[in-house]
C-alpha cells in the first residue's frame, strides 16, 4: 500500500478514474502513512477519516455508476491549511483563541475542492494566523520537516509542505502572504504555487494581510500543483478583489513545459538577490538551475530591480497593519475563547484579557507594530511610505516583464534551519521570505520548484520562478521544463529522496 | 443633576452659535452594504445575519451597487459633486456591537462632497446649509442592557447583542458650520432635517423614521462671543430622535454652553445624549485617551470610480424634488404663499401630492391631509408622515366618496378603520359594512316607512314644497345609520309621494 | 531612529485591546524599537511623486445586485459563542456608549 502514497495525484486520479484502484483505497492508504508518520512530523491539526473514506466512497459510487469524474482531481486525498473554513471540521489557524471553533460556512476554496470530488482528510498545522516562517509560532505545537526532524518545514504552510513531502497526501492547499506556500515548499523539496492576486478567492480565507493572501496549491510534481490550481482557482462573486477571467490554462502549461523546451522564452535573474547572506549551497544550487533553464534553450540575462531592497521592511509595515485590523474581531465576544468573564469584569476588560490569552507573541508583535504604524502621527511615515515602495515595486517588476517572460531567484536565503533557532530573533526570522514578499506586494504569479540538494548541509532548495499578473501559466512551463530537466539530471523526482520517516517514526 | 441654563435671549445677545448636522440615515435598500442579508427592521435576533455582517472570520464584504446608486442619488440631490474616484476605510475601534472591530466608512474620499440644501423657514425665508459631505458607511448591531434601571448602559450587570442591524447601509450627511443662524438656530437645525427628510422621500432611497432609528441626527453646537470669529469648543449630541427634539437639543445646548462659558467655565469637548423626556443633554463617559481610529484603505473592496456616463444617468433618476414639487404645487394648486407654507409646515405638501398622484383631485387630498388626518396627528402626538396610511389610502377614500359608495361620514369611519391597522379601506368597508346603501328595495322600504310615520310631511311634498323632503331623507339616514346614499333617498322621497 | 518607550508600547497595547503583563512591555518595547528601526528604511525612498498602491489589482467598480441571499439561521449565528440569552450573544457589560 505505501507505494500508492508515492504517486502523484495525476497518476492516481487517472488509475481511480480507469478503476484501476478504488478512491476509498488510495485515501485509506493515505491515512495510514499519516497514522504512521504524523506523530513525528505533527503536519495534521485536525483529521476527519471517516469523513475522507466517506467522500472518497462517493466518489467510487459516481464512477461505477457510470458518471463522469466531478473533476481530474476527483477521489485524490488532499490536505487544506487550517486558515480555510469548513464546515465540517475545527478551524483554528493555529491560534488558540480559535480553539475548537466550527465555522458554520466553507470557504469558496472548501467548496470547490468538495464539488471536485476531492477528498479533504484534514487541516494542517501552521503558523499562529499565518505570522511566521517557520510553524514554530503554532499554538498546538511545531511542525517537523521530513528531511531533518530536527529541523523546520517553513511557514507558514509548514503542516501543507510537511504532510506532502512526507507523502501524507499528494496535494494539499496553502496560504501565500509574504511567502507562506513557497518558503514551505521550498525548505521540503515540493511545489508550491502563489497565483496571481485575485486569482483563488479568499472568501473563507481568515485574513492575516488582505491585499496580500492569497490561496495556493502544495504538490511534488508541477503537474499535479497545476491541476489544483485549476480546481481553486476562479472567479468568485463573494470576493470583490476575485478576477473575473478564466483561470490562465496552467495545466496546459505544464503539460507543454513537460517536453523540456525552453526556446525563446526570455529568463531575468534578479539581481537583488544574492550575495550576503545567503548560504553558499543555495547559490550553487541555483547557478545549476539556471545553467538547466539555458540548457533547455532559455535566454537567461540579468534584471535589476533596485526597489525590491525595500522589499522587506515595506511589507513588515502593511502586512501588521492589516493585520491588526483583521485581528481585532477576536475579542470573545461572539466565538471562539473568551477570559475572564466573571460576571464583574466589563466587555471591555474581557476583551484584553481574552486577545492577551488568546494570542501568541508573534501575533501581538505584529499587532502592535501595526497599530503603531496606522497612528495618528506615523501613518504617513510607516505605513503611507510603504504603500509608495509598493508602486515602486509593481513598477520595477513591470520594467523587467518588459525585457524578460519571467524572472527567477533562489526562493529562500537559506535551507531549513533549525527548530528554535530563529525563535527569539523577529528579524532572522523575516529574512525567510526575502526573496518571495515582491510578488505578493506587486500581486503578480510566483512558485517554487525543488532546485535538488544544497551542497553544504543536504537539504532541498527551491528555485523561484516569477511571471507577471494573470500570466500563472509561463511559470508553470518553466517550472515544468526544469523540473523535467532536473529530474533527468539526477536520476529521478527529488521528492522521492525524503528520508522514511516510518523507520524513523520506530 | 441638572444643568445651569442662561436665559436664551442672554445667550443671543453675548454669543453666536455655530451648528453642524450629522444625520445618518438608513438606505432602504432590500439588502444590507456588503452581504446579502435583508434589510429588514423588527425581526427575532439574529436572523438576518451572515458570515459577513457577523464578522466570522475570512467573510468577506461585496458592496450593494444600488446603496452606492442611492449614495450618488442623494448627492446630487444635495447639488453636491460626484467623486471621481473614492475608497471605503476602515475606522479601527473596539465595541461590542461592532463585529470586526472596524466599522467600513468612507472617511477622507467621501463619494459626495460640497453640496447645499435650501431650508425654508417659517416666516417663509429660506436659509441656505452648505453641505460638506455625504459619504457611505454601515451600521451596528444593537446592544440590549439587562439588569440596570431602564434598561440603561449604566448599572447593567451584562448585555445582549442583536446582529440584525449590523451592516445595514448607512448614508451619513454632514454639513459645513452654519454660522450666522443667531436665535432662528434651533429652528433652521429642525427645518435643515426636516428638509432633509423630504428630500430622502422624495428620492425614495429610505423610509426616514426617526421614531425607528432609520434617520438619526447629532447635533455639533458651539458658541463664540459676538463679534469674535473663532469658533468655540463644541458638543455633539446624540440620541436626536424627533424634528422637534433637534429643535429642543440645539435650544437646550446653547443655553447650558452660554451659562457655562458666563460663569467662566470651559466647554469639554465630548458626546452629550439627549434625553427626550426632560429635553435636556448630559455627557456622557470621557474618553481616557484621544480617539485614534487608525484609519487606513479597506483592502478588501476595491475603489469606486464613477463614470460621467453613470453620473449622468443618475441625474436623469432624481425625481422632483421637495423645492420644485413646491414651486409647482403653488401653481397648479393656486395657493397662496401662506397656504402653501401651512401645508410645508404641516409636512403635508408631498403627502398631498402623492395623493394627487394618486389620482385624488387637489381639493379633496389637501382637505383631508390639513384637516381630519392633521387632527389624528395633534391627538396621536405624531407627524403627519407617521400616520400610519398612505396617499394612496387616501386617494381610495375619496375614490369611493366619489363614486357614491361613501358619505363624508362613512369616509371618516374608514380613514379610522385604516389608521387602526384593520387594513386597506375596501377592507375596511367590507368588514364594517360600513358601504352606502344603494339598493333601492331596501331603501324603498325605508322611506315608505319613513312616509308613513310622518303623513304631514308627505303632504306638504305632495302640496309642492319640495324642501320638507330633507326631512325625510334625514329620517332614512337615521335609520340606517347613515349608510344610505342620501340623493337616491331624495329620488325615492319623492318618486313614491307623487306615485 | 524610532524609540519605544514602556509607556507608547502600554498605550498601542491598550488601542490594540491587549491585556499585556510588565514583562510583554519590557520585552515589546524593545522589540518593536529594532523592527521599527529595520522597517523606517522605506523612508529613504523618495517617493514625493510616487502614488501610493493599496490594492495590487487595479479593479474598480465591483458591485452586488441588491438581491437577497441565505445567511444563517439564528442557532448557526450563535453556534460559537461563549454564552447566548434569549438568541442574542450575551457579553459583560458594556462600560460606555461608543
Amino acid at each position: 500500500m505505501t507505494r500508492l502514497t508515492r504517486w502523484s495525484a495525476a497518476e492516481l486520479a487517472a488509475r481511480i478514474h480507469a478503476q484501476d484502484i478504488t478512491a476509498v483505497e488510495v485515501t485509506r492508504a493515505h491515512l495510514d502513512r499519516i497514522t504512521a508518520v504524523d506523530p513525528a512530523l505533527h503536519a495534521f491539526l485536525h483529521l476527519d477519516a471517516p469523513a475522507a473514506l466517506a467522500a472518497a466512497a462517493a466518489v467510487d459510487d459516481g464512477l461505477r455508476r457510470g458518471d463522469p469524474p466531478a473533476s481530474p482531481l476527483a477521489g485524490v486525498p488532499l490536505a487544506i491549511k487550517d486558515v480555510f473554513t469548513t464546515i465540517d471540521m475545527p478551524t483554528t489557524c493555529g491560534s488558540r483563541t480559535l480553539q475548537g471553533w466550527r465555522p458554520p460556512y466553507d470557504a469558496t476554496v472548501t467548496r470547490k475542492l468538495r464539488a471536485a470530488g476531492v477528498v479533504i482528510v484534514g487541516k494542517t498545522n501552521m503558523d499562529e494566523f499565518a505570522m511566521g516562517s517557520s510553524t514554530e509560532n503554532s499554538a498546538y505545537g511545531p511542525t517537523r520537516n521530513p528531511w531533518d526532524l530536527d529541523r523546520v518545514p517553513g511557514g507558514s504552510g509548514g503542516g501543507s509542505a510537511a504532510a506532502v513531502a512526507a507523502f501524507e497526501v499528494p496535494l494539499a492547499v496553502g496560504t501565500d502572504t509574504g511567502g507562506s506556500i513557497r518558503q514551505p515548499s521550498a525548505v521540503t523539496g515540493t511545489v508550491g504555487v502563489k497565483p496571481t492576486y485575485g486569482g483563488v478567492s479568499r472568501y473563507g480565507l481568515v485574513a492575516f494581510s488582505s491585499s496580500l493572501d492569497q490561496g495556493g496549491p502544495v504538490a511534488r510534481t508541477v503537474l499535479d500543483a497545476a491541476l489544483l490550481h485549476e480546481v481553486i482557482g476562479g472567479y468568485d462573486p463573494l470576493d470583490s478583489t476575485s478576477i473575473d477571467a478564466p483561470v490562465p490554462p496552467v495545466v496546459q502549461a505544464a503539460r507543454a513545459g513537460a517536453a523540456g523546451d525552453l526556446t525563446g522564452i526570455r529568463v531575468g535573474v534578479v539581481s537583488q538577490f544574492g550575495g550576503d547572506g545567503y548560504q553558499p549551497g543555495v547559490l550553487n544550487a541555483f547557478e545549476v538551475a539556471v545553467s538547466r533553464l539555458r540548457e533547455l534553450g532559455a535566454q537567461v540575462v540579468e534584471v535589476s530591480c533596485p526597489s525590491f531592497d525595500h522589499a522587506l521592511p515595506a511589507y513588515y509595515l502593511i502586512a501588521p497593519s492589516e493585520c491588526s485590523s483583521n485581528l481585532a474581531r477576536f475579542d470573545g465576544m461572539r466565538y471562539g475563547l473568551r477570559v475572564g468573564d466573571d460576571g464583574n469584569r466589563s466587555a471591555e476588560e474581557v476583551m484584553a484579557l481574552t486577545r492577551e490569552a488568546g494570542f501568541g507573541p508573534e501575533v501581538k508583535r505584529r499587532i502592535m507594530l501595526g497599530t503603531y504604524a496606522l497612528s495618528a502621527g506615523y501613518y504617513d511615515a510607516y505605513y503611507g511610505q510603504a504603500q509608495k515602495v509598493r508602486t515602486l515595486i509593481i513598477r520595477d517588476f513591470a520594467a523587467a516583464f518588459e525585457r524578460v517572460d519571467v524572472l527567477v531567484s533562489p526562493t529562500t536565503p537559506t535551507t531549513a534551519f533549525r527548530i528554535g533557532e530563529r525563535v527569539d530573533d523577529p528579524l532572522a526570522m523575516y529574512l525567510s521570505d526575502l526573496c518571495t514578499i515582491p510578488a505578493n506586494l506587486a500581486g503578480n504569479a510566483a512558485l517554487s520548484v525543488p532546485a535538488g540538494l544544497s551542497d553544504d548541509d543536504g537539504l532541498p532548495v527551491g528555485l523561484q520562478v516569477m511571471a507577471p499578473a494573470l500570466a500563472d501559466d509561463r511559470a508553470y512551463r518553466v517550472a515544468a521544463a526544469y523540473e523535467v530537466a532536473r529530474d533527468g539530471a539526477e536520476g529521478g523526482p527529488l521528492a522521492q529522496r525524503v528520508p522514511d520517516l516510518e523507520v524513523v517514526g520506530r | 443633576m441638572t444643568a445651569a441654563l442662561m436665559d436664551y435671549d442672554e445667550v443671543l445677545e453675548r454669543f453666536d452659535p455655530v451648528l453642524g448636522l450629522e444625520v445618518h440615515v438608513e438606505l432602504s435598500t432590500a439588502t444590507k452594504m456588503f452581504c446579502g442579508c435583508a434589510n429588514v427592521f423588527g425581526t427575532p435576533p439574529n436572523t438576518q445575519v451572515c458570515p459577513t455582517c457577523l464578522g466570522l472570520p475570512g467573510a468577506l464584504p461585496v458592496l450593494n451597487g444600488v446603496a452606492v446608486e442611492s449614495a450618488m442619488r442623494i448627492g446630487l440631490a444635495l447639488n453636491c459633486s460626484i467623486a471621481p474616484w473614492c475608497r471605503f476605510a476602515r475606522k479601527n475601534y473596539f465595541y461590542p456591537d461592532m463585529p470586526k472591530n472596524f466599522q467600513t466608512s468612507q472617511y477622507d474620499e467621501p463619494i459626495a462632497v460640497n453640496g447645499s440644501l435650501a431650508v425654508e423657514l417659517s416666516d417663509g425665508s429660506v436659509f441656505t446649509v452648505a453641505i460638506e459631505r455625504a459619504h457611505m458607511e454601515e451600521d451596528t448591531g444593537k446592544s440590549l442592557h439587562v439588569g440596570g434601571a431602564d434598561g440603561r448602559i449604566h448599572g447593567a450587570s451584562h448585555s445582549l447583542l442583536d446582529y440584525n442591524r449590523a451592516g445595514v447601509p448607512l448614508i451619513e450627511v454632514v454639513t459645513k458650520p452654519i454660522e450666522g443662524a443667531g436665535a432662528r438656530a434651533p429652528e433652521i437645525a429642525r427645518a435643515y432635517v426636516t428638509a432633509l427628510r423630504d428630500l430622502l422621500r422624495a428620492l425614495g432611497v429610505s423610509d426616514v423614521r426617526m421614531d425607528q432609528g432609520s434617520m438619526r441626527c447629532d447635533a455639533n453646537v458651539s458658541l463664540m462671543p459676538r463679534g469674535s470669529s473663532t469658533f468655540g469648543t463644541r458638543t455633539e449630541t446624540k440620541n436626536v430622535n424627533s424634528l422637534r427634539s433637534v429643535e429642543r437639543a440645539v435650544r437646550y445646548e446653547m443655553c447650558r454652553q452660554g451659562a457655562v462659558l458666563a460663569s467662566g467655565g470651559r466647554i469639554v469637548q465630548e458626546t452629550r445624549h439627549f434625553d427626550e423626556a426632560g429635553g435636556t443633554t448630559s455627557a456622557g463617559r470621557r474618553k481616557e485617551t484621544s480617539e485614534d481610529y487608525r484609519y487606513f484603505p479597506e483592502p478588501d473592496l476595491v475603489p469606486i470610480a464613477p463614470s460621467d456616463a453613470w453620473v449622468q444617468r443618475l441625474r436623469a433618476t432624481l425625481p422632483e424634488l421637495p423645492w420644485q414639487r413646491r414651486a409647482r404645487a403653488k401653481t397648479e394648486w393656486g395657493l397662496s404663499d401662506l397656504e402653501l407654507r401651512d401645508l410645508v409646515n404641516a409636512g403635508a405638501l408631498d403627502l398631498i401630492a402623492a395623493t394627487v398622484d394618486a389620482g385624488a383631485p387637489a381639493a379633496e387630498a389637501r382637505s383631508w391631509w390639513v384637516s381630519y388626518l392633521s387632527q389624528q396627528t395633534n391627538s396621536r402626538g405624531v407627524e403627519l408622515a407617521d400616520l400610519p396610511i398612505t396617499p394612496a389610502q387616501v386617494a381610495r377614500v375619496i375614490a369611493l366618496v366619489a363614486e357614491g359608495a361613501l358619505t363624508n361620514n362613512l369616509a371618516r369611519q374608514v380613514v379610522d378603520g385604516v389608521l387602526a391597522k384593520e387594513g386597506e379601506p375596501d377592507e375596511v368597508v367590507a368588514a364594517h359594512g360600513l358601504a352606502v346603501v344603494s339598493d333601492d328595495a331596501a331603501l324603498t322600504a325605508a322611506v315608505e316607512q319613513a312616509l308613513a310615520a310622518a303623513p304631514d310631511i308627505a303632504d306638504k311634498i305632495r302640496g309642492g314644497k319640495l324642501a320638507a323632503a330633507g326631512a325625510i331623507v334625514g329620517a332614512v339616514m337615521k335609520a340606517t345609520g347613515g349608510q344610505a346614499n342620501a340623493q337616491r333617498v331624495r329620488e325615492l322621497v319623492l318618486a313614491l309621494v307623487s306615485a | 531612529m524610532p524609540t519605544i518607550s514602556r509607556a507608547e508600547v502600554a498605550h498601542l497595547a491598550r488601542l490594540a485591546r491587549l491585556a499585556v503583563t510588565e514583562e510583554e512591555l519590557d520585552l515589546f518595547a524593545s522589540q518593536l524599537e529594532v523592527i521599527l528601526t529595520s522597517v523606517a528604511r522605506v523612508g529613504e525612498v523618495a517617493a514625493a511623486d510616487i502614488p501610493p498602491t493599496s490594492h495590487a489589482v487595479g479593479l474598480t467598480d465591483v458591485f452586488r445586485a441588491d438581491v437577497t441571499r441565505p445567511g444563517l439561521t439564528q442557532q448557526q449565528a450563535l453556534s460559537g459563542a461563549y454564552a447566548t440569552e434569549d438568541g442574542r450573544f450575551r457579553v459583560p457589560r458594556i462600560l460606555d456608549e461608543s
